[in-house]
């Protein structure tokens, strides 16, 4: 390995999980340089998943899910400061406080923020929340245990759902707003989101779909309740605003970067793209923010918000900036998630809404307990466990080798039908909540202005 | 102590809910549910279940970032 790219000055922008991993992996791989990382909470880096379920659950406080790291990154660590700019030819990032750190390479994982409600006075409301930073988590727990009549959520993809289902389990009355035909049919398509909206139901959720929330109501400026598109109304006094996430990248507006509201482009080994999609050699991207090209999807230009992409990716990013040209490694790994609510464990690989076909390949809707398999053309492109977990890794290998669908079926559990059916994935803009996996190789919101001269 | 678990690598074997069930617990069939910061008495029985997880999914460490400077 070349001396120089051990050597130098580092800066990681974003000290969450993704951040945190680089940094992990930047000194594993020998980095011997100095290591800056910004966050823009005052909190040491802290593992997000738990916050819709042990800590909403009251079994976790909000401040105990920081993560555990690997080992000592020895690092500067700039946290409770926002970056508000870069300069890409002086090589400096700017911070909130006035601070310009240099930097030889930089890592850009300022991953996603929630997407807030749109009518700013209804949005300022006492009970209105959303959920997305372990103070947000820390605050709605505080409600939960004050014991609220009713709670609403908008939006019922995994977030709004796993929020939904932690009420249920302690007793309130929770009733969720979709703007689509059921919960997760965005991430999961037609099957399983019909399947989630009867699970939903059963567990005494008053779940409505194809609605929208017209305006929520207060009196002396706490929530009282909301309107709804079709005329009816609630009394609430709490409502859950998860209408998916935003991109952390209005800081680099003046970068010069391929930056906007759907992430930060990069190429297959993490390097960003600039405005004129010329690959950068200095400037990394990794995790929610990031949007990248995967070859076992025609190379569409994919957006996670996965913790498992969090972490991988941030590997190959940390190791490319410390690797000469042919030691750089591609950012290949197979997308997998996992989301548990209402008493079940939901784990996907692959891209489910990257798919025309979708079969029921072991076990049944009707025993909530089966293996769900996506194609594309002919091809396994996505597999969905409901407490099925032992066997995803066996449809992984079939994604990996791009196996035909429909799949041949299993020695266990056969399906009773075993039929494709359309997967019936909707276009987002007809949902409430974003999606938490975007297909991003088009963007028809966003025009290139070439010249930019000031 | 400090832990994480990869919940795209556990196969809910439930190993380690059987080693530290004040720790890690199934919720519903299959779901694993755990306290991520681990109680002080707790320590050896969560070594114990991270060693003992067929597919060392559980990652234990002291808190990242704990000592900022």
């Amino acid at each position: 390995m070349s001396g120089e790219r051990r050597d130098g000055r580092i800066v990681i922008v974003g000290a969450s999980l993704a951040g945190l991993r680089a940094a992990e992996t930047l000194r594993e791989e020998g980095f011997g340089g100095t290591l800056t990382l910004v966050g823009d909470e005052p909190r040491p880096p802290y593992d997000r998943p738990p916050l819709s379920k042990q800590v909403l659950l009251g079994r976790v406080r909000a401040q105990d899910v920081g993560l555990p790291g690997r080992r000592d990154v020895d690092a500067r660590w700039r946290l409770g400061v926002a970056a508000v700019g870069l300069d890409p030819i002086g090589k400096q990032v700017l911070l909130a406080d006035g601070e310009r750190l240099p930097f030889d390479r930089l890592l850009i994982a300022t991953g996603t923020r929630a997407r807030p409600w749109p009518n700013p006075e209804e949005a300022a409301l006492d009970g209105v929340m959303t959920l997305r930073t372990a103070d947000d988590a820390a605050r709605l727990a505080e409600r939960l245990d004050a014991g609220p009549r009713r709670v609403l959520v908008i939006g019922a993809g995994f977030t709004g759902s796993e929020i939904a289902s932690a009420c249920r389990e302690r007793g309130f009355e929770v009733t969720v707003a979709e703007r689509g035909p059921s919960p997760l049919v965005g991430a999961l398509g037609g099957a399983l989101g019909a399947l989630a909206a009867t699970v939903q139901r059963a567990h005494g959720v008053d779940l409505r779909c194809g609605v929208t929330v017209t305006s929520l109501r207060g009196r002396d400026g706490r929530l009282i309740g909301a309107e709804f598109s079709d005329g009816s109304r609630i009394e609430a006094d709490i409502a859950v605003v998860a209408l998916g996430a935003v991109r952390n990248t209005e800081w680099l507006a003046d970068a010069g970067l391929a930056a906007g509201p759907r992430g930060v482009a990069c190429d297959a080994g993490c390097r960003a793209f600039n405005m004129y999609g010329i690959v950068t050699d200095d400037v990394f991207v990794a995790g929610d923010v990031a949007r990248f090209p995967h070859p076992l999807f025609e190379y569409q230009i994919l957006a996670l918000e996965h913790w498992g992409n969090a972490v991988a990716q941030a590997e190959v990013a940390a190791h490319n900036m410390v690797s000469p040209g042919p030691c750089r490694r591609p950012h290949l790994t197979v997308p997998a998630f996992w989301s548990s609510q209402f008493g079940l464990n939901i784990k996907s690989v692959g891209v489910p809404t990257f798919s025309d076909q979708v079969v029921v390949a072991q076990g049944s809707l009707r025993e909530r307990r089966l293996v769900a398999v996506y194609g594309y053309r002919g091809r396994v492109t996505a597999a969905v466990g409901v407490n099925r977990a032992k066997w995803l890794g066996y449809y992984q290998g079939l994604i990996e080798t791009a196996a035909p669908f429909p799949p041949r079926p299993g020695a266990a559990d056969p399906p009773a039908s075993g039929v494709p059916v359309p997967s019936d994935v909707p276009s987002p803009q007809t949902l409430s909540h974003g999606p938490t996996v975007a297909l991003t190789g088009h963007v028809p919101d966003r025009r290139l202005t070439l010249v930019r001269h000031d | 102590m400090q832990i994480v678990v990869d919940l795209n690598r556990c196969q809910s074997y439930a190993q380690c809910a059987f080693l530290a069930p004040q720790v890690f617990e199934l919720h519903g069939e299959e779901a694993l549910m755990y306290t991520p910061a681990v109680p002080d008495d707790q320590g050896e029985r969560v070594r114990r279940a991270a060693a003992a997880c067929p597919v060392q999914a559980i990652l234990v460490g002291e808190r990242a970032g704990a000592r900022v400077r």
